[in-house]
């Protein structure tokens, strides 16, 4: 299992439009994928799991991922959230 | 490392009709933002005697009538140190039942040591029981489950697998059939009074949604009606859907119950086979039903088996008797 924390940085935190863009990208890899914020542990695949975690703006999530390509998963995660959702 | 539940959190918890705890904070704002790390309550009598052999300075204290004449007595004899005492020793918090706003010397020494004091209009015995209740619900055992919670005929449904299976389809098909959704995608699963298993939505103010691949978000109550969700629902029952496995054995006769744990409950559970052409809301459905027929006594693979023994049965003893009256006649 990898798995690494990530500092959400975007002013709005992750609303639907974010949430897509980690789902989409997630479902590239066939690797089990989580986000879990505080003690709340969410399917990094499905959207609506991802927008109830409630994630604001300086939050830090961690995202772990088991599975054949798990580093290639998480480090491409964290590159989405850490520019911002190309906002 | 779960967040801490403070007194803030207490007074900011929605909590209705028999659950309202109606906290308003009189004095000691700044000391809102203490941990609660026990779902337990003292009355402090003991202490505001100056007896403070065990005494438990985690839990909250409740003043009701007696305390609060005690109080009373106290403030004649000017003679503040027990109160003192209380308040040194980090309490999370002074409540008040029956609406009794303490004395001011009271107040005053809660606002120097920083301690929340709240009034509830309640008196103490329905205080106490509704504070037990909430807190116990708080401390209750949590997890989040990625799934979707529905109530078919009156029973919580978990369904369980992976991302894209069709739990959000199976779910919209259910509604359409005229069950209820509780929540979508991540439940949030509490283990009440040890045995029980309450699952509701993790943040209830977003309303129901679903999210169906190619359709995108849908709200639920507003395209189906309000009968078309629940706002919690006990879990009787998990159903794990999975893609079709031609390797894999799956239950035939179901003369077998298996069953899975959440939280340390064990819940009876089943796998569902998923490929195209299986209308998986019919088996939820039926999945479901006879689970109740097996509550009710009747177990139909079992009922089916013991029919087909007894039919085996009759049948040898009716060819023995054959052979005999024939082996007789010759």
């Amino acid at each position: 299992m990898v798995e690494q924390d990530v500092t959400v940085k975007n002013r709005a935190g992750i609303h639907a439009r974010p949430a897509g863009m980690i789902v989409t990208l997630a479902n590239k890899y066939t690797s089990q994928i989580f986000i879990e914020k505080d003690n709340d542990k969410i399917n990094a695949k499905s959207i609506m799991g991802l927008i109830t975690l409630g994630v604001l703006c300086n939050t830090t999530i961690k995202i772990s991922a088991t599975g054949a390509d798990e580093a290639a998963a998480v480090e491409a995660l964290v590159k989405l959230i850490d520019n911002r959702f190309e906002e | 490392m779960p967040k801490a539940f403070t007194v803030l959190d207490l007074l900011d918890l929605d909590l209705r009709d028999h659950n309202a705890l109606n906290l308003v904070c009189k004095a000691g704002r700044k000391g809102l933002s203490k941990p609660i790390s026990q779902p337990d309550i003292n009355r402090p009598g003991l202490a505001l005697s100056g007896f403070f052999d065990d005494f438990n300075p985690k839990r909250l204290q409740l003043f009701g009538n007696g305390e609060t004449a005690y109080l009373r007595k106290l403030s004649q004899e000017n003679s503040w140190g027990a109160v003192e005492e209380i308040f040194s020793r980090g309490i999370p918090c002074c409540i008040f039942t029956n609406n009794y706003l303490p004395e001011d010397r009271f107040l005053q020494l809660a606002e120097t040591h920083q301690v929340p004091v709240l009034l509830s209009e309640l008196n103490s015995v329905d205080f106490t029981v509704r504070i037990i209740r909430t807190l116990a619900d708080v401390f209750a055992p949590q997890r989040t489950i990625h799934g979707v919670l529905v109530e078919v005929s009156g029973m919580g449904i978990l369904l369980l697998g992976d991302s894209g299976v069709g739990k959000s389809e199976a779910a919209l098909e259910l509604i359409e059939r005229g069950h209820r959704l509780v929540c979508d995608d991540a439940v949030d699963i509490r283990c009440v009074s040890g045995n029980t298993l309450m699952g509701k939505p993790v943040n209830p103010t977003l309303g129901h949604h679903l999210e169906v691949r190619g359709i995108g978000i849908i709200n639920v109550a507003q395209l189906f009606g309000v009968a078309a969700i629940q706002f919690q629902k006990e879990i009787e029952m998990i159903i794990e859907l999975e893609i079709w496995d031609h390797n894999k054995e799956y239950e035939r006769l179901g003369t077998k119950d298996a069953t899975s744990e959440i939280l340390g409950v064990s819940l009876p559970s089943m796998k569902i086979p998923v490929k195209p052409g299986r209308n998986i809301a019919i088996l939820i459905e039926t999945a479901v039903m006879n689970h109740r027929l097996k509550k009710m006594g009747f177990h139909s693979a079992q009922e089916f088996n013991q029919n087909v023994i007894q039919w085996l049965e009759s049948e040898n003893a009716r060819t023995v008797y054959l052979r005999k009256t024939q082996e007789n006649q010759f």
